[in-house]
């Protein structure tokens, strides 16, 4: 029969990663961001005048009304837990290869949520609408992780 | 009930080497404002959107999600195409079969690619299949190479007469205020410059380039509304016809000859040369230039360099070709094919500025990518019966 | 609306988790074989191919290049949406309208068992914002879970519960690779991924291909006289940042979904359609998405699937192929849920046979948290 030697046949696997290297550009108004975030530990939105709304991180044209963003808003450090999970599994992507603790943050003053990550909260106090603050480390280098996590703002 | 569909209006980025200002979605944001700005339309005004690049060259899946914010996506049918270098000329030909269709009236198409924030060969390595021929034969050049070689081989060619066809599209790039290269090059230059693979040298091949492009279909009915010379889309076609590397026939580019062949019968062009005023054509490398304008039935095989040498397709020539100094001056790739397109109508809208070839009714603009596709657009001024 | 345009074939390899014997070309081939012969139709009478591939999921640029002589396109016109195949398969639909084409060749392939879905999905979020803090597409599904259960109270049995019927509805279904006898407290007590989703909430990762021909009605008359015929279709996208919509909402299956009725004139979506075939990557989109639908009123999908409305014996059957989380083929996904459906309309769906199918709603993802949704209505 035609087929026989399918019967035969040792699959065979060939292993290999695709090598590519990025050098993404952050762009003007996100390395404003992330600058700010870096020198002075503060983070900033901006904002749409046509509807208000307040971007985090923050948008060079607002995706709504379809125009240049307005002004720059000094947004936070606190904020409130809109979502959250906490992550069981491994990942060789998880920072610090431990598993998350993952959350969408509305800080004070901004009209869209954050995703982050959280710290110094039980798993089962996580609750929405918590208060929760940002916690920067050292040393920062304009990079999102320089926000280290959120953690509820009473302990 | 097909309608028929016009290309009213596009935006181009000043094409560079590294847009270091702007993100990815902040530079499609730049291509589109340009395009609402050009028909004076607003993000209202647009049904849907249509977008490519080419994934590997920037490493994010899912663009067409993750670019909802600069191409005006938010809440509106968002779809993705991509094919390689083709992926202009896809979108292109997207473009018209989905206005086409009656269901869209206005219609935005977006080309984009930063090509500075990868590998480019590490990143185009990848299109090939890992088993049988990424180790052995990988690259876009090799493949180009064999090409340049074997068109040498068959009809005695030489390297000056490819050279010459830099030499065009870099004077013509001179005259494109969006193009990437702009500056002349001399024949001796293009000859002594740094070898890549035999024959090829650095000056034979195309930059590569950050840039985006956006276009903007609209039917019949609406097109006229929105300006008074839209570029009615004549007719498309495309060929593919090989995937490993060994398969392919070096011998000329096959794809292009089929798909000009079904091109020309379906809009009744019987003498491209005589018949058509202006081409925008996707040559990645200065042989191209000889041997497809043959595949393009501009001459018969190996006559090529002739053309070239007597200044018909310069501009002021009887066929100019890229005018805008095409592949050669300017490669955005996910975009390239899509400015092809863009500056056909231009041409054909008489909005092409400097590089503006006098009283044109049809343009042909064309795509290439691997491996060995095709893609044709044909724009004209008359709206076809 | 526009002129009538049939799928008048379809073909389906099986999904199974791990294809070793064959590469994307192969399951490519074999799906279009099957459609080919369903239509009765022969490849030189195809007139243009429209294929869906992931350059991530296939781990090569341009992923197109690897199935163009399997999928029959040799000197054709072919053109390639990267996304998912109900998405490819509306793009080969326009090619038709446009009166280009008499038919088109729509495939889709993908095969999640040669990498790692966490490094793919995580590939889908912004590297500057969202990448560094590792997520991929089950921590973000966990949130939207999260968020939606929160604001209206839909609970991690109401989900199980989806799981319980689509793993069982598997049993009848050959292509798919995941049946089992679940109890909702199996599912409870299945192991975590991220709160609130367990093992038995989250879909496989498969590996398939699939395909179907589409027609345009005089074309339809020469090759079937069972054509299925394409009431209505539509897509849209939300917002691209998870923070910029409130997660419990979808407004662009919404918009879809309004669209797609629109064209095919159904007013009453829980009255007027007989069968659903929809993207359930997780447990809880299958409530989100019968919401988005029409199928029940906001917050009440929890309560439409404890009724029992969605089994195969409910008025209103939802995947009765064991969807996506019997078998979840990414990219193909959304194409093997028209394929059901056209079976489903067809009478020829065997062992998961709904009576009387004689209005069908298909839908397909693409995107983190459902993002972007694209709708069929599908009729006798």
């Amino acid at each position: 029969m035609a087929y026989d030697w399918l019967q035969d046949t040792e699959p065979m696997v060939y292993e290999s990663r695709i090598q590519v290297p990025y050098s993404w550009s952050v762009g003007d108004t996100g390395s404003r961001f992330l600058t700010e975030i870096r020198d002075h530990k503060r983070i900033l939105g901006k904002r749409c005048e046509a509807c208000e709304s307040v971007y985090v991180p923050p948008r060079k044209m607002c995706p709504r009304c379809f125009v240049d963003t307005g002004p720059w808003v000094e947004v936070g450090p606190s904020g409130t837990l809109v979502a959250f999970t906490r992550v069981r599994y491994a990942s060789e992507l998880h920072p610090g290869h431990v598993p998350p603790t993952y959350g969408i943050i509305r800080l004070d003053g901004s009209t869209t949520g954050l995703v982050h990550l959280l710290g110094e909260v039980e798993p089962n106090a996580l609750r929405p609408e918590m208060r929760l603050e940002p916690v920067f480390r050292e040393p920062r280098t304009g990079h999102i992780l320089d926000i280290a996590y959120f953690r509820p703002t009473h302990r | 009930m097909a309608n028929r569909v016009a290309i009213v209006g596009s935006g181009q980025t000043h094409h560079r080497t590294r847009r270091l200002d702007v993100n990815g979605v902040e530079l499609i944001y730049e291509a589109t404002q340009r395009a609402l700005e050009d028909t004076g339309l607003t993000m209202k005004d647009i049904d849907g959107v249509i977008i490519g690049n080419m994934d590997h060259f920037e490493g994010i899946n899912y663009v067409d999600c993750w670019s909802i914010d600069g191409s005006g996506g938010w809440g509106k049918p968002t779809l993705k195409l991509t094919t390689g270098g083709t992926t202009g000329s896809t979108l292109a030909i997207a473009g018209y079969h989905m206005v086409a269709s009656g269901l869209f009236d206005r219609l935005l198409v977006i080309g984009w690619e930063k090509n500075s924030e990868s590998d480019t060969t590490a990143a185009i390595t990848t299109a090939f299949d890992p088993v049988w021929d990424r180790s052995v034969f990988a690259g876009a050049i090799s493949g180009l190479a064999v090409e340049a070689s074997v068109y040498m081989h068959t009809y005695g060619a030489t390297e000056r007469d490819a050279a010459r066809v830099t030499v065009r599209d870099r004077r013509h790039a001179c005259l494109n205020p969006f193009a990437h290269l702009r500056k002349e090059v001399t024949l001796e230059e293009v000859l002594s410059s740094p070898p890549l693979a035999d024959p090829l040298k650095l000056l034979d091949m195309c930059p590569r380039t950050d840039g985006a492009c956006a276009v903007i279909f609209a039917s019949e009915g609406v097109a006229e509304r929105i300006c008074p010379r839209p570029a009615w889309i004549l007719g498309t076609a495309n060929r593919h016809l090989y995937t490993y590397l060994g398969d392919a026939d070096y011998v000329g580019l096959k794809s292009l000859r089929h798909a000009s062949r079904e091109l020309y019968e379906k809009v009744g062009i019987r003498e491209p040369l005589k018949e058509i005023d202006v081409m925008e054509l996707y040559l990645p490398y200065s042989f191209a230039g000889l041997s497809w304008i043959e595949e393009l039935g501009l001459c018969p095989p190996g006559e090529g360099p002739r053309l070239l040498w007597d200044g018909v397709t310069d501009l002021g020539g009887e066929l100019p070709i890229n005018p805008s100094g095409g592949v050669i001056s300017c490669n955005p790739i996910g975009a390239t094919g899509l400015i092809r397109c863009a500056e056909a109508a231009l041409q054909v809208m008489g909005k092409a500025g400097e590089r503006q070839v006098p009283d044109v009714h049809v343009a042909l603009s064309s795509g290439f990518g691997g491996c060995w596709w095709s893609d044709l657009v044909m724009v004209g001024s008359t709206k076809p019966a | 609306m526009m002129d009538r345009i049939a799928i008048i074939g379809v073909g389906q390899t099986r999904q199974e988790r791990n294809k070793v014997h064959e590469t994307f070309a192969d399951m490519v081939f074999e799906a279009v074989q099957q459609a080919l012969e369903h239509a009765r139709i022969g490849i030189r009478e195809i007139d243009n191919v429209v294929t869906a591939s992931n350059d991530f999921w296939d781990g090569r640029t341009i992923s197109s290049m690897a199935v163009n002589d399997a999928c029959g396109s040799y000197d054709k016109n072919i053109s390639t949406v990267e996304g998912d195949g109900t998405f490819a398969a509306f793009y080969g639909m326009t090619r038709i309208l446009s009166g280009a084409y008499d038919t088109t060749l729509v495939v889709a392939h993908c095969k999640g068992s040669e990498s790692d879905a966490k490094h793919i999905t995580n590939a889908m979020f912004d590297p500057v914002y969202l990448r560094p803090l590792g997520l991929d597409n089950i921590s973000t599904a966990a949130m939207q879970a999260n968020r939606y259960m929160t604001r209206y109270g839909i609970t991690e049995e109401q989900c199980a519960l989806v799981s319980v019927k689509n793993h069982e509805n598997a049993y009848r279904n050959p292509n798919a690779h995941l049946p089992m006898r679940l109890t909702v407290e199996d599912v409870l007590r299945s192991r975590l991924l991220a709160d609130p989703i367990k093992l038995l909430d989250a879909s496989p990762v498969s590996d398939g291909a699939c395909a179907l021909i589409l027609a345009r009605e005089s074309a339809a008359a020469r090759y079937t006289d069972r054509p299925v015929w394409v009431r209505g279709v539509g897509y849209a996208a939300d917002p691209y940042h998870l923070g910029d919509r409130d997660l419990a909402d979808c407004d662009a299956l919404v918009a879809a979904a309004k669209r797609a009725y629109g064209m095919a004139g159904i007013a009453d979506p829980a009255e007027e359609i007989d069968l659903v075939e929809l993207y359930d990557a997780f447990s809880y989109q299958e409530l989100l998405w019968t919401e988005g639908l029409g199928l029940c009123g906001r917050g009440e999908g929890g309560k439409l699937a404890a009724s029992g409305a969605t089994r195969t014996d409910g008025s209103i059957p939802v995947n009765p192929s064991g969807g996506l989380l019997s078998a979840h083929t990414v990219t193909v996904a959304g194409l093997v849920r028209i394929a059901e459906a056209v079976l489903q309309i067809r009478g020829e769906a065997d062992q998961r046979q709904v009576p009387a199918v004689r209005t069908a709603v298909a839908h397909g993802v693409n995107g983190p948290c459902g993002q972007s949704h694209c709708v069929w209505v599908l009729g006798a």
